[in-house]
């Protein structure tokens, strides 16, 4: 299949149960569009291929925060005689970082509806609307930092402090990254269209930028509930 | 401008490090000018180094590792030198030197040597042995080599530009800390890690889609080779365990770089996080490693004595218990941490419990053995020289894991001993055989048997008698990376084991014979057929060396052992079966984006490593660019015409009906 094909509609949905085996009519050589790859019926769509393939990033990307998480929860007490949780976050600005992004997820969520429905412009405003989210959030976040290093609280002040900058940067990182390609997507879907190619990032990016909101949920509660409470 | 970067960096007053560096940049500045001189640049650049395909790339691995062996080996025969000469005396390498090559021997034998060998086998057998074209995300696959290739190259670097770590091969802290460890070398390992590790995580995605969802039509779960699933096992550990490195380097690298209290002595730092964190990457690694080795040894054991492989369903299971059982063993690494009598407890019979599987594993392959008709080559020699091996280095195994046994025995060369037993008895003798049992495949022609059974045998007898000494003297009570010492009673069993090195460098002395021979005797060594060890899986079935789509047509899975079966259903009806209809077949194009990522990495890490910041920024920035710049691409596959397929596949039927002639009226 090349970049150009249009394969991806709900025609060929691979995940269509009951018309298995039509790699027996599709003849050899070529892509078994209708196969899953998990039964017999030969290779999967790619469709199929880079959407599992992402999932097993996401999957390894979760693990990696997950050790971080880990350090973190080891080290939340060890604060050396410098402020904990409690003297140090600032509850409002945690509260309104978690409605930006949880916000930028639904609209998201709104720039996949408008990619199935081939709408150019829904599309571009839904990603922007994200993105602008997404731009906010990092924003408080980036406050909040500097304030605390202001204080004399940075990460070289107490484990607690290194472990807290390094798990919630690390999401910031991460959201970071998702903006420069959220910016990249946009200008691919402008100039490319919805080719069959542009829909499978797509449908990566959705994942992507889904998994930031489920690993702030962690972040919010392991870090900032729990780190009140201490 | 350059950071910490100056002309003291290289050490002018070394010569041992300086001249070794000479020698290899004056190695590599030939091979460079040799390869531009006879015009093969383009050559390469075209068919390796921008190459997606699975075989090339593994092909490079596998190289890569080979290379980095040799490396690793020069670092071992220095180290049993050293030993050999230094009782009560200072002998030849000064302690700083001697601390930096048994760090570096580690990482390179681990990280370097054994993982590209692996990976590079896995690379090239597991899309032909699932009868498909190339693996799920092929560019992907490049830049993961190169990624691997970086890592080595900075490691090399530091042989010449600055120092390697003084640390051992896991860099604990406090010792790795900047206080104790405020040169470079630390920052070398880490980066060259960082850097491959995601180029190896990027595998392990690759590799468990493409064995979930990229297989030959009828090729279910349970007819897939006990390679495929031992791979599919290792890169669901890669998956599972590489974050957990990278997140780990990455803490000890704030704390170099950015002044964090992960590990440090001061300000709340937990150091032991650090052991505990780097275990819980560190002891699945070995089964990362060990499990495509078991892989292999089941293909070679079954094709070598004609059978198909004893209880095949129990060698499924028995991997993936490994798989799961691999993750809760990790604090038998450091039972002397203190963590209390019901926690050793736990890891102690969880260690021994692994061991079962692997028990399993043993018996499945005596079993397939027995009543078979062996045929001694030089694969089924490593295999049967690993079963024994294996099962002395497990023994031992099994002994340490007793934790009050292990308190005696920590960080003693019996335990230096215990896993060399089980490394260069399980993934190394895996490797040889895997590269002898493969390479007619890859490259067309075998290799020579009587200099690859001369290097078996070397191997195996230098192996035991470089190591068992060495589990007397951990006995007696020597501790490791000792650089001198001056008890008596241990001297005999170290000069033993300097001579068992001796041994070991004729071994290896004979391997590199073995493929230069192989090479000029090409022509009488040649594989016409595809099929010269009288295979059972699906490589088998297509040409040696395969051609780029590997098959022609994709191959209908019918049972366990595809090609087994239609090769004996040629011999019954002395027939092949019809010719089928040939389509054009599409394949990825070839793609520079791994080696140019790569490149950029390679220059990040090193202006990382000597802080140069403006690099750093200038790395990155061009790696964005390129990431947009492939993003961009609007063909990304070519089309092989129909008639290429079929003249290809005709002249592989041809000599398959030859050979069927031959073997007319003969028992399957």
């Amino acid at each position: 299949m090349s970049a150009t094909d249009t394969s991806f509609d709900r025609a060929t949905d691979p995940y269509r149960v009951g018309h298995g085996r039509e790699w027996l009519s599709a003849g050899a050589g070529r892509g078994y569009v209708h196969a899953t790859g998990h039964g017999e019926g030969g290779p999967a769509s790619k469709r199929v291929i880079v959407g599992y393939g992402f999932w097993i990033f996401l999957l390894s990307d979760i693990v990696m925060f997950s050790a971080f998480f880990a350090a973190h929860a080891v080290l939340q007490t060890a604060t050396a005689g410098g402020p904990s949780g409690r003297e140090l976050f600032n509850w409002w600005s945690i509260v309104l970082q978690t409605f930006l992004l949880l916000v930028s997820s639904f609209t998201c969520g709104l720039s996949a509806v408008a990619t199935e429905a081939r709408s150019q412009l829904w599309t571009q405003l839904a990603l922007l609307v994200t993105g602008l989210l997404g731009v906010g959030f990092l924003a408080l976040e980036g406050r909040d930092f500097a304030g605390m290093v202001l204080q004399g609280a940075g990460p070289d002040r107490s484990a607690f402090l290194s472990s807290l900058f390094a798990v919630v940067g690390l999401h910031g990182l991460h959201v970071s990254a998702g903006l420069l390609w959220l910016g990249t997507m946009m200008a691919q879907i402008f100039v490319k269209g919805f080719r069959a190619d542009i829909l499978r990032r797509m449908v990566c990016f959705n994942l992507f930028w889904h998994a930031l909101d489920i690993i702030w949920v962690a972040l919010f509660t392991i870090v900032y509930l729990i780190g009140l409470g201490r | 401008m350059f950071g910490k970067l100056t002309w003291q960096a290289i050490p002018w007053d070394q010569p041992i490090p300086l001249v070794a560096g000479s020698v290899v940049v004056l190695i590599v500045l030939a091979v460079l000018a040799w390869v531009v001189i006879k015009g093969y640049l383009p050559y390469l650049w075209r068919e390796w180094i921008t190459s997606v395909d699975h075989k090339r790339i593994g092909v490079m691995y596998t190289l890569l590792g080979a290379v980095m062996l040799l490396r690793g080996f020069i670092d071992a025969i220095m180290m049993r030198s050293q030993q050999a000469a230094a009782f009560r005396a200072a002998g030849y390498l000064p302690p700083e030197h001697y601390d930096q090559i048994f760090s570096a021997h580690g990482t390179i034998m681990i990280f370097f040597a054994a993982m590209p060998i692996v990976i590079g086998l896995m690379n090239f057998a597991v899309p032909l042995q699932l009868g498909v074209r190339d693996v799920a995300f092929p560019t992907l696959n490049s830049t993961s080599f190169w990624l691997t290739a970086t890592g080595a190259l900075l490691v090399n670097i530091s042989l010449v530009i600055g120092e390697f770590a003084r640390t051992g091969w896991l860099v604990y802290p406090p010792l790795s800390g900047l206080p104790y460890s405020p040169g470079v070398g630390v920052d070398y390992y880490l980066w060259a890690l960082l850097i491959s590790g995601v180029g190896t995580l990027m595998t392990g995605i690759n590799f468990v889609t493409t064995i979930l969802k990229i297989r030959a039509p009828g090729m279910s779960y349970l007819r897939m080779t006990i390679f495929c699933w031992t791979a599919l096992a290792a890169n669901l550990l890669i998956v599972a365990a590489f974050p957990i490195l990278t997140a780990t380097l990455a803490m000890l690298a704030l704390d170099r770089y950015l002044d964090f209290h992960f590990f440090t002595n001061e300000a709340g730092g937990n150091m032991m996080m650090f052991i505990n964190l780097i275990w819980a990457w560190g002891h699945p690694e070995v089964y990362i490693l060990v499990l495509p080795a078991f892989g292999i040894f089941s293909e070679v054991i079954s094709t070598f004595s004609g059978k198909p492989l004893f209880n095949y369903r129990s060698m499924v299971a028995a991997t993936m218990f490994i798989c799961l059982v691999s993750y809760m063993v990790w604090l038998h690494h450091f039972f002397t941490m203190g963590a209390g009598g019901n926690v050793n407890a736990f890891f102690g019979i969880s260690t021994s419990i692994i061991a079962v599987g692997t028990g399993v594993k043993i018996y499945n392959w005596l079993f397939t053995m027995y009543g078979g008709r062996i045929r001694f080559a030089t694969p089924m020699l490593w295999s049967m020289g690993f079963l024994v091996t294996f099962v002395i280095g497990g023994m031992t195994g099994v002994l340490l894991a007793v934790p009050p046994a292990d308190f005696l025995l920590h960080n003693s060369l019996f335990l230096v001993a215990h896993f060399h037993n089980v490394i260069i008895g399980g993934v190394l003798f895996a490797a040889f055989a895997g590269i002898t049992y493969w390479f007619p495949k890859a490259f067309g022609f075998k290799l020579d048997e009587g200099w690859g059974k001369i290097a078996f045998w070397l191997s195996l007898i230098g192996f035991y008698v470089v190591f068992m000494p060495l589990y007397v003297a951990g006995l007696l009570g020597m501790t490791r990376r000792l650089q001198h010492y001056d008890v008596a009673a241990w001297r005999p069993w170290v000069l033993v084991a300097g001579i068992g090195i001796i041994i070991m460098i004729c071994a290896a002395a004979c391997q590199v014979v073995q493929f230069v021979v192989s090479i000029r005797r090409r022509d009488e060594l040649r594989d016409e057929t595809g099929d010269p060890w009288d295979g059972r899986s699906l490589e088998w079935a297509t040409a040696s060396p395969p051609p780029p789509f590997n098959f022609a047509v994709l191959p209908d899975v019918r049972g366990e052992e595809p090609y087994w079966e239609i090769k004996r259903r040629a011999i019954e009806t002395q027939q092949l079966s019809a010719e089928p209809k040939y389509e054009p077949i599409e394949m990825p194009r070839n793609s520079p984006t791994g080696f140019i990522t790569a490149f950029f990495c390679t220059m990040t890490g090193f202006a990382l490593i000597w802080h140069i910041w403006w690099m750093v920024g200038l790395g990155i920035v061009a790696a964005y660019a390129v990431f947009v710049w492939f993003a961009w691409r609007d063909v990304t596959e070519y089309s092989i015409p129909a008639e290429e397929v079929a003249r290809f596949d005709r002249a592989r039927r041809q000599a398959r009906e030859q050979w069927l002639a031959q073997h007319a009226g003969q028992p399957a």
